[in-house]
């Protein structure tokens, strides 16, 4: 057992600042250390404890790295099909439409095989939120190449990197579904340092209150890393997503409706 | 003049050792233990009573294993 000392002076209840929230269950996460999907989680789970609607919201979680959200997310989860979490949330949002509905989505599932959903899902407009972690890979699987891998991008499917000409364009989905009149906010975030935190703790603020508005969908896509899969020490993953993933997927609000 | 003081406290057996929080720290006060907790991660812990208790290290850990606190200690 790590022995860890600690000032009695400074610590006391009356002098805290800052703990984990009891909205995420007790449980270890198994992500990789580093990963971008716990301190996402955190913040989505801070988020809900700040406006007091544990109890009106309904996750939906997705198959890919975070799998598993709904044993981390102290709230109503459900557990969607392969890329149908936004056809779920529909179906949740529709039954009970004075719950906050959102859905935590991946790359893989939301870019790929949900596609349609996803396109289909904020073209209607539906009055949820969407949360898009987009690492540029499918981690779980064991690095595949995914629709949002950059140009030149090694993954197991492309050890040579991402060939333009064969394989396609890095797919920019966030941008794509910002042109549907169905989406009312749109934004593109991370999750590296602590601003960048803060900004995705008041886009994705922003998101869930704007389904008490019931004008459309809201979208925040958190642009994270994935140290194992780009085979880098978190750090360094963190660094090169700044050098290579925000170039292509700036970072700011792409369409914001009032 | 008045001082304030802060104090991380590192759940141990939570951090995995990913090291975000090193260069998250404005005063440079996280270093990496020597030792490993059971999963065999070495883990974050102050070298220094330097925190300022801004809490940008407990913001950007993943796992959630930093708590911090403050205090306004007055000569």
């Amino acid at each position: 057992m790590a022995e860890f000392k600690t000032n009695p002076e400074i610590v006391k209840p009356e002098n805290l600042v800052y703990k984990r929230t009891e909205m995420l269950t007790p449980a270890t996460m198994h992500y990789c250390p580093g990963c971008g999907h716990g301190t996402t989680h955190r913040i989505i789970m801070e988020v809900i404890e700040e406006m007091g609607v544990a109890a009106d919201t309904v996750g939906i979680a997705p198959v890919g790295c975070s799998v598993l959200a709904y044993d981390y997310m102290n709230i109503d989860m459900q557990e969607a099909a392969h890329g149908r979490a936004p056809a779920l949330a529909t179906a949740v949002k529709r039954l009970m439409p004075e719950k906050f509905v959102f859905t935590y989505q991946g790359d893989g599932d939301l870019a790929a095989i949900g596609t349609a959903e996803t396109i289909h899902a904020c073209n209607r407009g539906e009055n949820i939120t969407i949360i898009f972690v987009n690492n540029g890979i499918y981690g779980m699987t064991g690095g595949q190449m995914a629709p949002t891998t950059l140009e030149n991008m090694k993954a197991s499917t492309c050890p040579y990197g991402r060939d333009i000409a064969t394989m396609g364009s890095p797919l920019k989905i966030t941008e794509l579904i910002a042109q549907l009149p169905g989406t009312m906010y749109v934004t593109r975030q991370a999750v590296h340092t602590p601003a960048a935190v803060r900004s995705t703790k008041k886009a994705i603020r922003k998101a869930f209150e704007n389904q008490k508005l019931k004008k459309g969908l809201s979208f925040v896509e958190v642009v994270s890393n994935c140290n194992s899969g780009w085979k880098m020490t978190p750090r360094q993953a963190n660094e090169w997503m700044v050098q290579n993933m925000f170039p292509y997927f700036p970072l700011g609000d792409i369409k914001v409706n009032e | 003049m008045a001082k304030i003081k802060g104090e991380i406290v590192v759940d141990t057996e939570r951090c995995k050792g990913c090291e975000v929080c090193i260069p998250a720290c404005p005063v440079s006060v996280i270093v990496m233990a020597a030792g490993v907790n059971r999963k065999g991660y070495h883990y974050a812990m102050p070298s220094t009573d330097a925190c300022i208790g801004c809490a940008s290290c407990a913001i950007v850990c993943p796992d959630g294993a930093i708590t911090v606190y403050k205090k306004k200690f007055t000569e």
